[in-house]
């Protein structure tokens, strides 16, 4: 028994079978990914006012990684043409960077990551004054880091707080927030670069809520946890997809190239829908 | 050719062509699309059973709130523990718990599984001639990960805490905080087996879809497919683009129930009087939208394949062709494309504004043309027709007028001043049951009895048949007819008690006697509803050794193309190349040697 249209396209449709079924794949996939988009919408358009974070990820090493994965958009299809002229070996090379950039995105994504879990948001019961940039605010939301018996430690919470018995930590907060303007962010930012952090001491007493930038933390860390977790998800399986017929599947190279080359055509086809998924999420969380 | 020599001389041939397979490769991880068919039938079906058994406790307890279930009680408190069962009396808890899964079992994992999967991977492949699926080892793939979400579905009704217990649609916030002393509760056991039965059906759906375009015989154009495949190929669709964001949705609320998160958790929440330590800011109305996003589609995902078994049925029981087959299929084409854009009918009362409401309320209206479309079609398919009144016709035949009422008394509901008075009410319960149990599952009935000889070589016994046809029928009726006056007297659905808190004796508002009486009645009714399924039950397994061998390939004298293949078929299907030379329904054409011609026949050379 053998299913026709595996390798050759069929006449009335002009396509072979795995083409037709990886763009129905990414129908569903752009339905996924969309129901995520809306639900972000939804949720911002409904935040309630200076509840929305913004300007907290850090915009130069998100450019960085949309450069890595659209490069490797670029190598996708290379390898591709040179498996079309038949250049096996120039097909390994492009898909071999293809791979790398695969990884030094993810790379990259984690590094990212742990420098959030890192970061907090403490709520007070009170008001406090801090400086933010040149001037002197009264507030009660700071953003910074903890540094608690000499670490800084991640993923701490309100709840930490009375499970560790902390009676107190000292705070370096940072000389800006979200509920400032970007313009007024980008301000503080530039006036306080190059001096000392200020410590503060925080009692726990005193804490309302704690969060890291986790999901918890708000709608808007929770959808970015989410839509990037589930990209990188999508990146990561791409990316041995492509590994595994570079290496162990490249056999089929020698038995049947045709149906190789569709096989090397339709993970391509994946990796382009992840790529333009980034492209969106890029601008949508880091810039807006 | 004469049958018998047709057969023998097939089944040397399929025996040459015997591949040597173990037994796990033949029936457990099998790439074969009809083995598949089958292992999704018998998976459903056990799933459609466990559905009824859990409704059979729910029922008892609607009518007898307060007392021990009878023979079952004792093994409930085994089972689940003695706070939820104590002395075999179901527990509101345990009631919900019950609830939930039993909405939940139904629609994922017993009807849908029947219809689409099991009936699609069997029949489809064959009627439009291919060998098997585009992608066999895709289709493998689907059914492994239902068999899996179907053990987590399972599975959840032993953790601690129980089974997910806020209805099969999941709002939020109950959903996460019904459960909030356990971390890996009964919902999060729901969403796991939610997302590995979305992978299942997104994985047939593609699929489904790639088979239908790329695979079809030469000569089976497009206007010669079936009707049953085109009302699949309207399914997988509707899975392949609805399901996602249910997908999203699921995601999103295990984020909330695991993480932390406050997808759908409004700022301010309170539970049990205190605030909830979230950071709030999500919409409850996001879990509805991206609900019914899918949860509407789902109800044509339940209802096309029936109709398409019913047409199939239907032209081979009258002997002539449908009548309307191109409104048929544009019908189902508009009903699958407006099916995308009527989902908050089922939010009219969340208070999500009147002009969102006209707007749902007129695309609802709209989708009933199709649908009336289709129903009409069938009908008239009957005039004139000598009809041939076997079991699998007499089920069809009940389908119509139950999927009628069913379909009729959704009209109140889609209308949102009507609604308002009969949202979430038995009037609800009534109105989609009557789509689904005397309508789907009617239609389940008869496309097992009809194909039945393809797959075993057997016919299923026709006396028995008949029993189980008119006792169901009876009962069905006596279970869901009264559930509509109960329904429009204001009886609330999910309470476990049958509405007893709100009897009233002299008048005043609340649920006069007869209304809380007639529960009783239909707990009885569901009883032999539950008794007239024996016959069935017996004639399936004793059938499959017993039955009357089936004469030729062909025992209904059917056009389509499944019924010109070895019985059963071998693996790869055809013993020669098909050709499809006319159209699917090509019954009593004048001049014609025997009152059906089948696709493959060519046309007599003048």
């Amino acid at each position: 028994m053998e299913i026709p249209y595996t390798v050759e396209a069929r006449n009335d449709t002009g396509l072979y079978n795995a083409k037709v079924g990886i763009w129905l794949f990414l129908a569903s996939e752009v339905m996924l990914f969309g129901a995520l988009f809306s639900s972000y919408i939804l949720l911002r358009v409904g935040a309630d006012p200076g509840t929305w974070p913004h300007g907290l990820l850090n915009i130069p090493i998100g450019t960085f990684n949309t450069a890595v994965l659209i490069t490797s958009s670029v190598t996708v299809v290379l390898s591709w043409a040179a498996l079309q002229m038949r250049n096996f070996a120039k097909y390994r090379k492009f898909q071999a960077i293809t791979i790398a950039c695969a990884l030094g995105f993810l790379g990259i994504k984690t590094f990212e990551y742990r420098e959030k879990f890192g970061h907090y948001e403490v709520w007070l019961k009170n008001p406090i004054t801090v400086k933010h940039g040149d001037k002197e605010v009264q507030t009660d939301r700071l953003l910074g880091h903890i540094e608690f018996q000499g670490t800084h430690p991640s993923f701490w919470s309100t709840a930490t707080l009375a499970a560790k018995q902390v009676e107190s930590f000292k705070f370096e907060p940072d000389p800006f927030h979200y509920t400032m303007t970007a313009r007024e962010m980008a301000h503080a930012k530039k006036a306080a670069a190059g001096k000392p952090h200020e410590v503060i001491e925080i009692k726990s007493a005193d804490v309302k809520r704690l969060s890291a930038f986790v999901p918890a933390h708000s709608t808007y860390f929770g959808i970015y946890f989410t839509l990037t977790a589930l990209h990188a998800l999508h990146v990561l399986g791409g990316a041995l997809v492509i590994a595994y017929l570079w290496g162990p599947g490249a056999k089929m190279w020698k038995t049947e190239p045709e149906r190789y080359i569709n096989r090397v055509e339709v993970s391509g086809l994946f990796w382009h829908f992840v790529d333009l998924v980034w492209i969106f999420l890029f601008p949508v969380l880091y810039l807006l | 050719m004469d049958a018998t020599t047709h057969a023998a001389h097939l089944h040397e041939t399929h025996d040459a062509h015997h591949e040597e397979v173990g037994f796990l490769r033949k029936y457990v991880f099998s790439t074969d699309h009809k083995i598949i068919g089958v292992q999704y039938g018998f998976t459903a079906l056990l799933f459609l059973l466990l559905g009824f058994l859990l409704m059979a406790c729910m029922r008892w307890s609607i009518a007898y709130p307060g007392l021990p279930i009878p023979v079952v009680g004792g093994l409930l408190e085994k089972l689940f523990g003695s706070d939820v069962a104590a002395g075999g009396v179901l527990s509101p808890d345990l009631y919900n718990s019950f609830g939930a899964m039993h909405g939940t079992i139904m629609v994922f994992l017993a009807i849908v599984p029947l219809a689409f999967a099991a009936f699609g991977n069997y029949v489809v492949p064959l009627q439009i001639g291919a060998v098997d699926m585009a992608f066999p080892r895709v289709n493998m793939a689907s059914f492994q990960c239902y068999f899996l979400g179907g053990v987590v579905m399972f599975a959840s009704f032993f953790i601690p805490g129980g089974a997910a217990k806020s209805g099969w649609t999941s709002y939020s916030p109950l959903a996460t905080m019904a459960d909030l002393g356990h971390r890996f509760d009964g919902q999060t056991f729901w969403l796991i087996g939610m997302v590995l039965l979305i992978t299942s059906s997104l994985l047939g759906a593609v699929n489904f879809i790639a088979t239908i375009i790329q695979l079809r015989a030469p000569g089976m154009t497009w206007m010669r497919m079936p009707f049953f495949c085109w009302a699949q190929f309207v399914t997988a669709f509707l899975l392949l683009l609805a399901f996602p964001p249910l997908e999203a949705a699921g995601i999103m609320q295990l984020m909330d129930n695991l993480f932390g998160t406050s997808f759908f958790l409004p700022t301010g929440l309170i539970v049990a009087g205190n605030p909830v330590d979230v950071s709030g800011g999500g919409s409850p109305l996001l879990w509805q939208h991206l609900f019914w996003f899918l949860g509407h589609p789902e109800v044509y995902v339940l209802i096309l394949p029936a109709m398409g078994i019913v047409a199939e049925i239907i032209a081979n029981n009258t002997r002539k062709p449908i009548w309307g087959y191109k409104s048929l299929v544009y019908s189902a084409f508009a009903i699958g494309f407006l099916s995308f854009i009527v989902w908050a009918h089922h939010m009219y009362v969340t208070g999500m504004g009147t002009k969102i409401s006209t707007f749902f309320q007129t695309t609802t209206m709209i989708i009933s043309i199709p649908s009336v479309i289709i129903l009409t079609c069938l009908f008239i398919s009957l005039w004139g027709g000598s009809i041939r009144f076997n079991t699998p016709m007499l089920f069809v035949l009940a389908f119509l007028p139950m999927f009628g009422i069913g379909g009729l008394t959704g009209l109140p509901l889609g209308f949102n001043y009507s609604d308002l008075h009969l949202h979430d009410t038995y009037y609800v319960i009534a109105h989609f049951h009557y789509v689904v149990a005397p309508g789907t599952i009617f239609a389940l009935f008869a496309g097992i009895y009809y194909w039945f000889p393809k797959i075993t070589g057997r016919m299923m016994n026709e006396t028995l048949g008949k029993i189980h046809f008119w006792l169901s029928l009876i009962f069905m009726n006596l279970v869901f007819m009264p559930m509509f006056a109960q329904g429009m007297a204001g009886m609330l659905r999910r309470m476990y008690n049958g509405g007893a808190t709100y009897a009233t004796t002299d008048g005043e508002v609340g649920l006069p006697a007869a209304i809380l009486k007639a529960n009783i009645g239909v707990t009885h009714a569901a009883f032999f509803l539950g008794l007239a399924q024996l016959p069935f039950i017996f004639n399936f397994f004793w059938s499959i050794k017993n039955g009357k061998k089936v004469t030729s390939d062909n025992p209904w004298d059917a056009t389509t193309l499944e019924w010109q293949t070895p019985t059963p078929p071998p693996h790869g299907n055809f013993t020669k190349p098909v050709v499809a030379h006319r159209g699917p329904y090509e019954y009593s054409v004048p001049g014609a040697a025997t009152d059906f011609t089948p696709q493959s026949e060519p046309d007599k050379k003048h």
